[in-house]
């Protein structure tokens, strides 16, 4: 194998696993555009949806009916989350939502663990096995299918906000939520629909991360590290951002494994905070974000 | 008896109240190693240790309003430079004790100069980056960490003279640095720097246009704070005589943080009582299950943040302070608590030594500001 075949071969991995931190990034930053929260238990919401897909499967549903029931589950237990643990310290400094986010994070990652224990569990893999081959490339359907049903996601979403009237009320609110509220949109409403979605693109990474990571309650904490450096790169405010930053730091992360052998596989998980630092440093309002103007 | 309660108002009556309690904590302290097992010394020196990170973990979150997810990972480096320097440098174990203080400083400085020129959130991803990065550089360093099987070293030996068990004598020795280390933040609260914390804290623009350098600020206060968290881990070395990455993994930050989000954030006291949870909750509830010591401490964090912001130390206040409001006026005026009396002169110098004190009446604009991590929802943001 040629050196630049070599080369796309990690290129192609790395746009597979970016895909999955895209999707988690783009869920911390559809809650960040409508709330100003970085959650940091959105990584765990994701793992506790993959539980319920993998309890579906394994009590015999076929995975693409299991998928569908994952995905509202989740959208109704985003709302749920909203409603009862984040609404009542709305408002509140920044430090408060953040430490009740962290909370979150680790009473659901306990309750993962007290429900279906700590051992790793055999995620099916959705995809067909198999690879096709782009003159020497082989690209696997598993990865295909990752970065196939991520851009439907991404599709659905700009369509959502975009070209429906829930939507232009969505960008209404994340846009000014005090004057949303005085032309008679029901913010609170909608900011649980925010969490509901949310918590549904996060399912959606946990899903497709699972087959490659198995199963077990500590599964998205590495994810959660790359969707942050994701959100940073591509700025905390941006969807199309966070998608980019996603893939990029995939790319990143698999193209330094494969070719820095003093990073090699292990220390992997320092790109991520490479990546934070640099751009924090460089460019802090990230790729495609606004800088931000504060006001006393 | 009687004559001490009714001289309690006075200025003098108090400070001879504060040096009794401080006698009288001594005194506890200094007997219970002989009271106690050699294991539940061993215990409480745990939560003596816990207690210095803890009170470095305060002076950031609580008093900074910035927060780290990350404390363990500063721990982490405390207790392997202490390591290392015993393992390969055949060092005394009181050599080490400067150098994870002032290495820890330096590494806090590193990081908070790229994290801190942002808000607050951008620290939480550095540091909880950095703590999960930490455990695997640590194994790949391995001819100096000795990788996944960890160090392990020499525990402090009583001296002969002393005539202590081993168990005492740690026990003595990580005292005399917790009282150094809390007496030391608590100073440094009520100083120049403190009070420039405290104005950053609570309206950071605000504090800037009063002159208050924000970088510089929020940038010494992370590395104050690394510097107790790596002093409490170089304590932990002599203690444990052990040292492996798995110690030190991500789960030890974030209890660091819920031990003290319990204990009672931007409490001078608080830091020990967080550092006794951070002990004993998962002792205990471990028998139950792997799971419960996640559980148990998730739900406390989200319920202190809803209805008990200051935590367990701010609990009795609390309490004191919703009683005296809900009983009627004349009641209250006849038996008000001693606390309830001098309440309403309390003067801003007392804020933060007293935390009963000021929680008592919230109309008073200065104990709002001593709410640590603001109990009510403020509606500034909109």
């Amino acid at each position: 194998m040629s050196a630049v075949t070599d080369l796309l071969q990690q290129v192609v991995e790395g746009l597979g696993s970016g895909a999955v931190y895209a999707s988690l990034a783009l869920a911390l930053v559809l809650i960040h555009r409508f709330t100003g929260i970085v959650n940091f238990a959105q990584g765990e919401l994701a793992m506790l949806s993959t539980y319920v897909a993998w309890q579906l499967v394994a009590s015999g549903m076929p995975f693409w009916l299991a998928l569908p029931v994952t995905l509202a589950v989740s959208f109704a237990g985003g709302m749920l989350v909203e409603r009862i643990v984040i609404r009542p310290v709305q408002g509140a400094p920044e430090l408060t939502v953040v430490i009740v986010t962290v909370g979150l994070f680790i009473f659901v990652n306990a309750l993962a663990g007290l429900i279906w224990s700590f051992t790793v569990k055999d995620f099916p893999q959705p995809f067909p096995d198999g690879a096709i081959d782009l003159s020497g490339v082989r690209v696997d359907w598993s990865t295909l299918g990752i970065i196939g049903v991520v851009a439907v996601v991404m599709g659905l979403l700009y369509l959502l906000f975009q070209h429906t009237s829930i939507g232009l009320v969505m960008r209404a609110v994340a846009c000014n939520p005090s004057s949303a509220r005085l032309s008679g949109i029901r913010v609170g409403r909608v900011l649980m629909l925010g969490w509901g979605l949310a918590a549904t693109v996060g399912a959606v990474s946990g899903v497709l991360v699972a087959p490659v990571l198995f199963l077990e309650p500590n599964m998205m904490g590495g994810v959660l590290i790359y969707a942050f450096a994701a959100a940073t790169l591509g700025g905390f405010d941006s969807p199309v951002g966070a998608v980019v930053g996603g893939l990029f730091v995939g790319v990143a992360e698999t193209l330094t494994g494969a070719y820095v052998d003093v990073i090699g596989a292990d220390l992997k998980v320092g790109v991520p905070l490479v990546i934070i630092l640099a751009v924090l440093l460089v460019r802090p309002q990230g790729l495609f974000g606004r800088a931000a103007v504060e006001r006393a | 008896m009687s004559t001490i309660t009714a001289a309690l108002g006075t200025d003098r009556a108090r400070r001879l109240r504060a040096v009794l309690t401080v006698l009288f904590a001594g005194a506890v302290a200094v007997g219970a190693p002989f009271y106690f097992a050699p294991f539940q010394v061993f215990q409480l020196t745990m939560v003596l240790l816990y207690a210095v990170a803890l009170a470095g973990l305060n002076l950031l979150v609580g008093f900074g309003g910035q927060i780290s997810l990350g404390h363990g990972a500063f721990f982490a480096a405390g207790a392997y430079a202490a390591a290392v320097m015993l393992d390969r440098y055949d060092t005394g174990h009181l050599a080490t004790l400067p150098v994870a203080a002032a290495g820890c400083f330096l590494l806090g400085l590193g990081f908070g100069v790229p994290a801190l020129r942002l808000r607050g959130l951008y620290l939480a991803l550095v540091t909880l980056s950095f703590a999960v990065f930490l455990p695997p550089l640590l194994k790949r360093l391995e001819p100096v960490t000795g990788g996944s099987m960890g160090l392990t070293v020499d525990k402090l030996q009583p001296p002969a003279w002393s005539g202590l068990a081993e168990d005492q004598w740690m026990y003595f020795v990580v005292l005399a640095v917790t009282a150094v280390a809390l007496l030391l933040a608590r100073n440094l609260l009520r100083s120049r720097v403190g009070r420039a914390l405290l104005a950053v804290r609570d309206n950071e623009s605000a504090a800037e246009v009063m002159g208050v350098r924000l970088s510089l600020h929020k940038t010494l206060a992370f590395a104050w704070s690394a510097m107790f968290a790596g002093v409490a881990g170089c304590l932990y070395t002599w203690v444990i005589g052990f040292v492996s990455p798995d110690s030190f993994s991500f789960v030890l930050s974030i209890t660091l943080l819920a031990g003290l989000v319990v204990g009672g954030l931007g409490s001078l006291y608080g830091p020990l009582l967080g550092a006794a949870f951070v002990m004993y909750v998962p002792s205990v509830s471990q028998d139950l299950s792997e799971a419960a010591p996640g559980v148990v401490f998730g739900l406390l964090i989200i319920a202190v943040m809803f209805v008990a912001p200051t935590g367990l130390a701010g609990l009795p206040g609390r309490v004191l302070g919703a009683v005296a409001r809900r009983l009627p006026r004349t009641a209250a005026a006849l038996d008000r608590t001693p606390e309830a009396e001098s309440a309403p002169d309390a003067e801003p110098k007392s804020r933060t030594e007293s935390g009963t004190s000021a929680t008592l009446d919230p109309a008073d604009p200065a104990v709002v500001d001593a709410e640590p991590v603001g109990a009510p929802p403020r509606t500034e943001k909109e």
